[in-house]
């Protein structure tokens, strides 16, 4: 199963060296070394001694055993301090309580824990739940259904997903498919404020976790299969208004750059690229939806987003580098002035949305202590960018590609394959990765024991074809004819550890189905995952060995969390159900034999319906 | 005399042979209006009663013509943006064996021009009448609900065999030669 194994901390390099081979005076420096690993390894709750990288501790503070937002925290390292739960022994793990979410479709969100409770959203219609953890079994404490708009579910690209909400100030924020922010009182379930954002008739949704910052709700829209113009707001937690509102395509007053904005490289720097870089008019029907995740950086003040792909997936349509779609803003949360922006993809011909969670973490890079944001990107690369400047440090591929040929350092641009750009009327076989990306919305985690990012993502490749297409409001707008099929190697998905000083991979995980869970990691060094099969999985965060696994009821698409609970204790949770893009083909019951359905994906999907079925459900594990 | 009555019957058998399926390029268009009640259920209290048929219907349903236009437009109003190529995607498969709104021409007319409550759009002043019984046509034909000589095949440029409602028979569906 492992590709390679590298030892991961320098305390198990010291316990390989042969003593014979080891001279006296190299001995006293090897006693200090251990002395250092042994409270390491024996009090692994402790706080390490000033690891080589580690997330700003503005942004990630100390852990108080709660879960408060679907990243952990602002840092996005999704990295708990809990130890409870180790190497050793989580192969005793058993299920402390479950719960049904009484819907049957993909489940992405992340559980919250405030406090003595659970907090749940489920995929359309969106119903929140608050279960009492200090009670046997975790009963209900409160039940809110927002009712949305049944006919929102014609606009969703990819299954009726919530991948979460947000807790702040004694207040649970939510979307709600049909573009609803909604803020409920988090003891009694009682709406505060509901903020209606989203226009489903031009094919918008909302899909995404929001996150608070400063007093601000940040929300973006879903719809760039749909011609929609991708935007996030910020709203304020107080009342609902909308503060700010940035448009990722047009004009710079309406994407919000103004005398602040610096960005690193020259193709990005010009008036109203969110113009000039489309054909006339076109810019409005754009794309470059805000879905994914946003990333906070309280000693700089900014915000890290990134942006959507261009619509229609069509390039015939929209020749042009088609600003600011597919690359990543840094934007003032108070104001949402840009600071910088990166284009990871311009002119994207694949649907590489760039829109992926991006780990916040102060490391020495090349000797100099640099502020770094990390980025699994959808187009292939492991990115390292200064956050404070936008500057590309590295961008290594961390899976299969073929659709370009690597990143220019100098310029900052990706470096297209020319024998597999896409257009009208054109069969283009065997592109690397897929329209879902090498790795998609699904995030990772870091853990700064290891130094390495664990990453769930696909290993998928499709043929494309460019195909007419109309634009008509609320209806697709992608043209293109996709089929996708298994990478090389035939297992359609991986778990892959990244050491990210090393610019490698530390191990890597084969899976049969794409890995759509996130990820979550650690003290105990226990890294949790899950698989579209229904497997959650606990593996070595230094090996990749695999510890402990459990079979939920259906496949998992979830954000694994854990917490301490109310007696103290550390628990696991998940939520199972097969959906999301990937999982489709379950949860919407497509049909396999229509290669293109599901944008392509239920090719790749075919023998899905046979290893698991829809589902919804809490899983929570405990130690014995 | 034989050989030239023997000719002539050969020449009236050819010309028979020769009668081209009707192609109603401008059909009346006030000839049924696809307003009728259409029925979403087969649980009728007190009896199933007949169904009101639109007789525009069966002049559609088996028209290689319409058929053909109806697959055209299934790509231009972005019908297969969401249903795919039949497979199904944001909206549900056309090409398996469940009818979620009814089966019939007048049922899928009425989903196209009304749309349904769970997402399907209503195309309603957005379609011509007739080219929403063409679409009609043509979403039945993608489950083999019309005739094989009629029915126009998928586009073969994504799969290399023949599309399923062009297959021989139900026994073959779902099994990739």
């Amino acid at each position: 199963m492992k590709q390679a194994t590298q030892p991961a901390a320098f305390c198990i390099d010291v316990a390989r060296i042969d003593p014979p081979a080891v001279s006296r005076k190299h001995l006293g420096v090897l006693a200090a070394m251990l002395l250092v690993c042994i409270p390491l390894l024996t009090a692994a709750s402790e706080t390490p001694p000033s690891p080589a990288i580690s997330p700003p501790a503005a942004a990630a503070p100390p852990d108080d055993g709660q879960w408060t937002m679907p990243a952990k925290n602002y840092a996005s390292t999704r990295y708990s301090e809990l130890a409870e739960i180790n190497e050793a022994n989580v192969k005793n793990l058993q299920v402390a309580f479950t719960f049904s979410t009484g819907v049957n479709k993909g489940q992405e969100a992340a559980p919250l824990v405030i406090g003595n409770t659970m907090y749940i959203v489920t995929p359309f219609p969106n119903i929140v739940y608050a279960l009492d953890l200090s009670k046997p079994g975790a009963p209900i404490k409160w039940k809110y259904e927002p009712n949305p708009e049944p006919a929102a579910q014609g606009v969703a690209c990819c299954d009726v997903v919530n991948r979460g909400a947000a807790f702040a100030d004694g207040r649970i924020f939510f979307n709600t498919l049909d573009g609803h922010t909604i803020a409920l009182d988090a003891n009694s379930g009682q709406p505060i404020w509901n903020a209606h954002i989203g226009n489903i008739n031009i094919g918008e949704t909302i899909t995404m976790a929001p996150l608070v910052v400063k007093g601000k709700v940040l929300v973006g829209n879903s719809g760039g299969e749909m011609g929609v113009r991708g935007w996030v707001k910020a709203l304020d937690a107080g009342d609902g208004h909308v503060v700010w509102t940035a448009y990722n395509t047009g004009p710079d007053k309406d994407v919000l750059i103004g005398p602040d904005f610096k960005p690193h490289y020259d193709m990005d720097k010009g008036k109203d690229l969110g113009v000039t870089t489309w054909p006339p008019e076109a810019w409005k029907i754009g794309g470059g939806n805000m879905w994914g995740w946003i990333s906070y950086d309280p000693d700089l003040n900014l915000i890290f987003h990134g942006t959507g792909n261009p619509g229609p997936w069509n390039p015939d349509l929209r020749p042009g580098d088609n600003k600011w779609t597919s690359g990543i803003f840094a934007r003032n949360p108070d104001t949402g002035a840009a600071k910088w922006f990166y284009q990871w993809t311009p002119h994207d011909l694949h649907d590489y949305d760039g829109i992926n969670e991006q780990v916040l973490l102060d490391m020495n890079w090349q000797g100099k202590p640099r502020k770094v944001l990390v980025r699994p990107e959808r187009n292939g690369y492991l990115y390292v960018l200064d956050r404070t400047t936008g500057e590309v440090l590295s961008a290594k591929p961390y899976g299969p590609v073929n659709s370009s040929k690597g990143v220019d350092l100098k310029t900052g641009r990706l470096i297209e394959n020319p024998d597999k750009l896409t257009g009208t009327g054109k069969v283009v076989r065997d592109i690397c990765p897929t329209a879902s990306g090498l790795k998609d919305w699904q995030p990772s985690a870091f853990s700064p024991k290891t130094g390495l990012l664990y990453i769930p993502h696909n290993n998928l490749c499709m043929d494309e074809e460019g195909v007419e297409v109309n634009y008509i409001a609320g209806t697709p707008y992608v043209g293109m004819n996709v089929r996708m099929i298994p990478g090389p190697g035939g297992n359609r998905g991986a778990f892959t550890a990244w050491d990210i000083a090393a610019e490698k991979p530390a191990w890597s995980l084969k899976e049969n189905f794409p890995v759509w869970s996130g990820a979550v990691v650690t003290a105990g060094d226990v890294v949790f995952y899950g698989t579209m099969e229904g497997w959650f999985k606990a593996v070595s965060a230094k090996t990749g060995d695999l510890l402990w696994q459990f079979k939920t009821s259906s496949g998992i698409i979830g954000q694994p969390i854990t917490y301490r609970g109310p007696d103290g204790r550390q628990y696991v949770a998940v939520l199972s159900g097969v959906g999301g893009w990937a999982g489709a083909i379950v949860s919407g019951d497509l049909d396999p034999r229509d290669a293109t359905a599901a944008l392509g994906f239920v090719n790749a999907m075919k023998d899905l319906k046979n290893a698991t079925t829809a589902g919804g459900t809490l899983y929570v594990f405990r130690l014995p | 005399m034989r050989p030239i009555a023997a000719m002539l019957l050969l020449a009236i058998l050819a010309l028979a042979a020769c009668q081209r399926e009707e192609r109603d390029t401008r059909p009346q268009s006030a000839l049924g209006s696809g307003e009728q009640p259409t029925p979403v259920t087969t649980l009728e209290p007190g009896g199933q009663r007949p169904s009101p048929t639109d007789n525009k219907a069966a002049s559609f349903e088996a028209n290689a013509f319409h058929l053909s236009e109806g697959k055209r437009l299934f790509g231009w109003f972005n019908c297969s943006g969401c249903h795919a190529n039949g497979g199904g995607g944001m909206g549900p498969a056309l090409m398996d064996e469940k009818w979620i709104y009814g089966s019939s021409m007048e049922s899928i007319h009425a989903t196209i021009r009304d749309g349904r409550p769970n997402g399907m759009p209503s195309f309603r002043d957005k379609i011509p009448d007739d080219q929403i019984w063409e679409l009609a046509a043509f979403v039945r034909s993608l489950s083999g609900n019309a005739p094989s000589s009629a029915a126009p095949s998928r586009n073969d440029d994504m799969m290399a065999h023949p599309s399923e409602n062009r297959m021989p028979d139900a026994a073959t569906l779902g099994k990739s030669p």
